[in-house]
C-alpha cells in the first residue's frame, strides 16, 4: 500500500493521508474533539487533490452530504466522535438501506452524552450492532497504530465499494492524537467504472435510476432484508485479526484497537517473566473473528477480555466460544488514561500467578 | 381537416396512473417540473432528490436519476451530489413538513451555501402522507388532527413564510411563491420554475419555488372547495411573487 516514504503524523491525519490516498474526492464534516485534525486537514488537502470539502452546519447534514456524493459513485467520507457520530446514524442506516458506499470515521471519546474528549471503546456497541435503525450492518475496522489508521481507511474504501455499504472506521482519542511514522504512498487511480452498475450520473443512453430504501410493495422489503442479510454473510471474508504469542499461551487477552496495543506491552513484558500469556486483536469488529476465537478455545486456551468500557465486546468473545470456554473481564472506565501497569495486575490475577 | 397534437406527455414524466389524491396538486407540479426540465434540455443530465411525506414517489413519475433523502435532508443529500457531480443538474422536490420543520436546518445552510441546486417546495399547510398532522405552515385557526381546535399563534406560532426567509440568505439567486389554482397563476409558476433552474445552469447560486398546494383528503374539502382555499385563505398569508431574484447580475458567489 505504501512506497516507503515516511511522514511524523498523527492518527487523525494518518486517516486523512489514508482517504486521500485512496482517492477520497468529498469529504463532509464538523468540528468536535478528539477528531478535528480531519477536517482541518482536508480542508486544505481536498481543493488541491481536486477534491471538495464542505464543513457542515451538522453532524446530521454531513452525513446526508455523504450519502447524496455516495450516490454518484464518488469515493467519499465523513469523521466525527462519538455524539457526533450519534447523529449520523440516521444517514448511516439510509446508506445501508440503499446500499451506498462511503466511509465513516469514529475517534471514540467518552460518554455516555457530552462524556469528555479522553479516549474510550464505549461506542463498540453502537459501530457493530448497527447503530441506527433497522437491521443491518456496516463493516468496522478498528486501527491500533497510525500505521493501520492509515492502511485501514484506504482499505475501507475498497470495502465500501466492494460490498457497496458504509464502512466504519473505529478509533478513540489515543489513535487520533498519537504521532508515529507513519509509510505513505501516492493516490491511487480509481476505476472511472467503479460503481458504473448503479451510480447516479444522469440517465443518459439508459434507463432512469433509482437509489432508496423505501420498499412498500407486498413482499418487496423481506426479499431486500434477505439480500442484505446474505451480503453480510459474505463479508466474513474481510475478516482479520493479529494473533501476538497465542499459540503457547495459557491465557488469550482479546483487545482491540489503542487497548490492544496497550495490551501488547504487558504480554511482552510477562513474557520476559516466563509467563505464558498472549494478545489475540481483532482488527475488524464487524464480521467479528468469531472462528479464530473459537479455535483457540478449542485448543484449551482461557481467556481475558480487556475493553477501554464496562463490558461490550465481551458479549461477542463469550458467543464466538461459548460451549467450549469462557471469558474473565477487565473494564477499565472511560474517563481515565490507561497505562500498561493498569492492565497487568488484571492478566497476572486471569493467570493465577 | 388535419389533426393537430396540442398536448402530450413530456419526455420526464412516467406513464403510469397516480397514487396522488384526487383534486392534488402534487400532479400538477410534476408535470411542470417534467415539461421545464424537457423544455431546458435537462432529463439526460439530471440527479433529483426525492424526500419524505406524498412526494418520496416522485421517482414513480419523473424519469431522472434519483436519489431518496432521509427526512428533511434533501438539501444535504443534494449538496452531497452537487459537490460530486458539479456538472449535472440537481433538484429535491420537498413538501412543508420535510422542509420547514425536520428539515429546517439542511434547507437553510444549502441556500445560504449558495449551493448551485434548485428546491421544488410544495406547501400544503399540512403532513398529507402521514393523515393531516399540523405542519409549520398550518394556517392560524386551521383544524388538523394534531391540533383539532384548530392552530393557536400562542402555542404553536405563527405558519412560517419560507419563501422569505430563503430570499433573505446571501446565497439565494431566486426566491418565489407560486400557485397552481389558475391558468395564470399556473403559468407564472412555470416561468417562476425555468428561473430557480436556470439560476442553477446559469452558475448563478441556490434557486427556491415555493408551491402553494392543495390537500383536499386532510384539508376534508372537495378538490374545487380546497382549490378555492388558496386564493381565499392561503395568498392573503402567502403572498406570491418572487422575493428574489439576481438573475440580471452576477450571482451571488
Amino acid at each position: 500500500m505504501s512506497t516507503g516514504k515516511k511522514v511524523f503524523i498523527k492518527g487523525n491525519e494518518a486517516v486523512a493521508y489514508g482517504a486521500l490516498a485512496a482517492g477520497c474526492k468529498c469529504f463532509f464534516g464538523y468540528p468536535i474533539t478528539p477528531q478535528n485534525d480531519i477536517p482541518e486537514y482536508m480542508s486544505k488537502a481536498m481543493p488541491k487533490a481536486g477534491g471538495q470539502f464542505v464543513q457542515a452546519e451538522s453532524e446530521v447534514a454531513a452525513a446526508n452530504m455523504l450519502l447524496g456524493a455516495a450516490a454518484c459513485g464518488v469515493r467519499a467520507m465523513t469523521s466525527s466522535s462519538s455524539p457526533g457520530v450519534s447523529l449520523k446514524q440516521e444517514a448511516i442506516s439510509y446508506m445501508a438501506g440503499s446500499e451506498l458506499p462511503g466511509v465513516i470515521v469514529n475517534m471514540n471519546r467518552g460518554g455516555p452524552g457530552l462524556g469528555d474528549i479522553g479516549p474510550s471503546q464505549g461506542d463498540y456497541f453502537q459501530s457493530v450492532k448497527g447503530g441506527g435503525h433497522g437491521d443491518y450492518r456496516t463493516l468496522v475496522l478498528a486501527p491500533g497504530t497510525c500505521q493501520e489508521a492509515y492502511d485501514l481507511t484506504m482499505l475501507a474504501f475498497d470495502l465500501a465499494y466492494k460490498y457497496t455499504n458504509p464502512v466504519l472506521i473505529l478509533g478513540d482519542a489515543i489513535l487520533g492524537q498519537m504521532k508515529e511514522p507513519v509509510s505513505v504512498g501516492e493516490p491511487i487511480t480509481v476505476d472511472e467504472a467503479e460503481g458504473g452498475d448503479w451510480k447516479l450520473t444522469g440517465a443518459k443512453d439508459r434507463p432512469y435510476r433509482i437509489l432508496k430504501s423505501l420498499h412498500l410493495e407486498e413482499g418487496e422489503l423481506a426479499k431486500h432484508n434477505l439480500k442484505l442479510a446474505a451480503k453480510y454473510e459474505s463479508m466474513r471474508a474481510e475478516i482479520r485479526f493479529e494473533s501476538f504469542e497465542t499459540e503457547d499461551a495459557e491465557l488469550v487477552v482479546v483487545a482491540y484497537g489503542s487497548i490492544g496495543r496497550i495490551v501488547k506491552t504487558v504480554v511482552r513484558k510477562l513474557r520476559q517473566e516466563g509467563l505464558k500469556v498472549g494478545l489475540f486483536r481483532p482488527i475488524t469488529l464487524y464480521p467479528y473473528p468469531s472462528a479464530a476465537l473459537a479455535e483457540l478455545a478449542k485448543r484449551g486456551k482461557r481467556f481475558l477480555t480487556i475493553e477501554h468500557n464496562m463490558g461490550q465486546m465481551i458479549e461477542d468473545v463469550r458467543l464466538s466460544i461459548c460451549g467450549v470456554a469462557d471469558s474473565a473481564f477487565f473494564g477499565f472506565p472511560p474517563g481515565n488514561m490507561p497505562t500498561p501497569e493498569d492492565f497487568e495486575q488484571p492478566v497476572r490475577q486471569a493467570l493465577g500467578r | 381537416m388535419t389533426e393537430k397534437i396540442a398536448f402530450e406527455r413530456p419526455k420526464a414524466l412516467a406513464d403510469r396512473a397516480t397514487h396522488y389524491c384526487p383534486g392534488c396538486s402534487h400532479g400538477i407540479i410534476h408535470r411542470l417540473v417534467a415539461e421545464t426540465l424537457g423544455d431546458m434540455d435537462l432529463v439526460e443530465n439530471t440527479i433529483a432528490v426525492s424526500a419524505i411525506g406524498c412526494s418520496v414517489f416522485l421517482y414513480n413519475y419523473i424519469t431522472v436519476d434519483t436519489v431518496e433523502a432521509p427526512h428533511g435532508r434533501a438539501p444535504a443529500v443534494a449538496t452531497g451530489v452537487k459537490r460530486a457531480r458539479p456538472d449535472s443538474f440537481v433538484f429535491t422536490y420537498q413538501g412543508d413538513g420535510d422542509l420547514a420543520s425536520i428539515g429546517m436546518a439542511e434547507i437553510m445552510h444549502c441556500a445560504n451555501r449558495g449551493e448551485r441546486v434548485s428546491v421544488v417546495f410544495v406547501n400544503n399547510t399540512i403532513y398529507g402522507m402521514t393523515g393531516g398532522q399540523m405542519a409549520p405552515t398550518t394556517m392560524i385557526g386551521q383544524k388538523t388532527t394534531t391540533c383539532p381546535g384548530g392552530r393557536c399563534r400562542d402555542t404553536e406560532g405563527m405558519p412560517i413564510r419560507m419563501a422569505e426567509i430563503i430570499a433573505s440568505l446571501g446565497g439565494t439567486a431566486y426566491a418565489s411563491r407560486v400557485a397552481v389554482d389558475t391558468i395564470k397563476h399556473l403559468n407564472q409558476a412555470k416561468k417562476a420554475l425555468r428561473k430557480a433552474f436556470e439560476v442553477q445552469t446559469n452558475g448563478l447560486g441556490f434557486g427556491f419555488v415555493e408551491f402553494l398546494s392543495t390537500c383536499p383528503t386532510n384539508w376534508k374539502m372537495s378538490s374545487l372547495d380546497a382549490n378555492a382555499r388558496i386564493a381565499e385563505e392561503m395568498i392573503p398569508y402567502f403572498p406570491l411573487g418572487d422575493f428574489k431574484d439576481v438573475t440580471s447580475g452576477k450571482g451571488v458567489c
